[in-house]
């Protein structure tokens, strides 16, 4: 019994660090080498639109709901102590330094990193990546590399939106409607906010989810066992280990960024 | 030029603890169509795969145009894929691309002609499976043999000198096994290719074939000119190409014996 446990437990944990290194040596024969600009930039313009022109409503819509929110909440507890006058840096700061990166590297999982899975995922099953190899066309150049590159550029982008809109759905919801003075919903935002700290911070936050999100994405539709239900399973796995590799590294981050 | 293509010898390959191919020799001569045939599931895919570099065999070697495959870097082995091509069972067409980008990829990626010499070839490449009048549609609205078709289309694109056809009369329709027949014995005498047919279809393949091997058995049990194939005297190539169901390859996947496990469940 309990060496059946430990068996599985030792045949679980080689299985993932082999993983790992196949996943390591997927991004290196992608990455590595020289870039053939003229190839390469088509591909990459048409896989920026596919993963993240297309991500842009289902970012702006969240992020509209999670600044308003936040002001809401916020609001209500900053009255109290007669400070609602801050609650533009308290929207601001939350969104920059954490939901924004944050909640658009879930959402970036859930709406391209799923579909970069299946994708993958399919055209392995239905034989295009060897057929592509058997081409003399390298798939991880001209699969894999202008989508991770894609997904890189574009996740940075699309937190930086989300952010904006939050803030002006605090806005919204903080001045427009709860009464808060919109010259201190700015002012006092203004004042409290620093570019390096806090924009920048987030912006190599969110960088950094993006590279955790399509790195998996990419390889698990790369390592995907070629039938549907391998896919389905790929595609689930997708999502749940981006999301929870992107909360843990979210603390590390923060510790390092904001901790001491 | 020597006159064998693809010089196999003493191949050995497995995978995992299975053992797929023991000490298999056999040679593919230039411009000829070699047929090689045996019952599903004994690896012959897996053979064309390792020709074409994508697997590497446990010893032995693979000389295609007297270049040891299992032993080329990788560049060179992407080189050596020039020359060659291969025709997927499920024909591997690009879905998000129309039939017409589908036969220009491999023009795109490894030439820099022009976009109208492109568009002449890509016409001619359709025009020789008669497909010019499909070149919009998509690879989802194509029936089967049309798709096999285009793929075909495909892959003589580039003008390879090797062309493999993995298993291409699967799951056709007698017309488009016709067509398809025709295809492979005309392309190979009219472009001068040389042409692998991994097939189980007897009558097909040895209507075209020059030369056909027999694999089973993780070796090779006969191998002749087709004439020569029938006159053979092994139980199990005669088997094989009469198409009986039990003989020297039993009917039944070994199991335990069928009473002992009957009345195991009764008891």
């Amino acid at each position: 019994m309990i060496t059946d446990k430990l068996q599985t437990l030792g045949r679980d944990t080689i299985n993932n660090i082999a993983g790992f290194g196949r996943s390591g040596l997927m991004l290196f024969g992608a990455l590595v080498g020289k870039p053939d600009f003229r190839k390469g930039f088509p591909l990459l313009i048409r896989q920026l639109y596919v993963i993240g022109v297309l991500s842009l409503l289902i970012i702006v819509v969240s992020g509209l709901f999670i600044g308003m929110v936040l002001a809401l909440q916020g609001y209500t507890v900053l009255v109290k102590f007669g400070a609602e006058g801050m609650l533009g840096p308290l929207v601001a700061l939350s969104l920059l330094r954490e939901l924004g990166p944050v909640v658009t590297a879930l959402l970036f999982a859930g709406r391209a990193g799923s579909a970069l899975t299946a994708e993958i995922g399919l055209m392995k099953a239905t034989e295009q990546l060897s057929g592509m190899e058997m081409m003399a066309v390298d798939p991880l150049r001209r699969i894999i590399a202008p989508r991770f590159w894609a997904g890189v550029i574009s996740m940075p982008l699309l937190a930086l939106v989300f952010n904006a809109v939050g803030i002006l759905g605090g806005h919204l919801i903080g001045v427009d409607w709860l009464g808060v003075d919109g010259g201190s919903y700015w002012s006092t935002m203004q004042a409290n906010v620093d570019l390096y700290q806090d924009v920048l911070n987030g912006v190599i936050k969110s960088f950094v989810f993006a590279i955790i999100v399509v790195w998996i994405a990419l390889h698990k539709g790369f390592d995907a066992v070629p039938t549907s239900e391998g896919i389905s399973r790929a595609t689930t796995q997708t999502v749940v280990t981006a999301s929870l590799t992107v909360l843990g590294f979210d603390f590390i981050l923060t510790a390092l960024m904001f901790g001491g | 030029m020597s006159d064998i293509m693809v010089d196999i010898q003493h191949l050995s390959f497995s995978r995992g603890q299975h053992l797929i191919y023991d000490d298999m020799s056999m040679q593919v001569r230039r411009g000829k169509v070699t047929a090689i045939m045996g019952p599903s599931g004994i690896g012959k895919t897996t053979l064309l795969k390792l020709i074409g570099g994508q697997l590497k065999p446990d010893s032995g070697h693979i000389l295609f145009d007297g270049q040891d495959i299992p032993a080329l870097s990788r560049a060179d082995l992407y080189q050596a894929r020039k020359k060659m091509s291969m025709l997927f069972q499920s024909g591997a067409l690009f879905t998000e691309m129309s039939v017409f980008d589908n036969v220009a990829f491999p023009i795109r990626e490894h030439t820099r002609l022009p976009e109208s010499l492109i568009r002449l070839i890509v016409l001619m490449k359709l025009e020789s499976v008669g497909l010019r009048g499909a070149r919009d549609l998509k690879p989802a609205e194509l029936s089967g043999g049309m798709a096999r078709r285009a793929a075909l289309a495909r892959a003589i694109a580039l003008d390879p000198e090797l062309i493999m056809y993995d298993e291409p009369f699967a799951g056709q329709d007698p017309i488009s096994m016709g067509v398809i027949v025709r295809l492979i014995k005309e392309l190979n005498n009219a472009l001068g290719l040389t042409s692998i047919v991994v097939s189980h279809d007897v009558t097909e393949v040895m209507s075209i074939a020059d030369y056909v091997y027999v694999v089973a058995e993780k070796k090779v049990i006969g191998h002749g000119t087709p004439e020569q194939l029938r006159q053979d005297k092994s139980e199990l190539v005669q088997q094989f190409l009469k198409g009986e169901a039990d003989g020297a390859v039993p009917f039944h996947y070994r199991a335990q014996a069928y009473e002992d496990e009957l009345m195991e469940s009764a008891r």
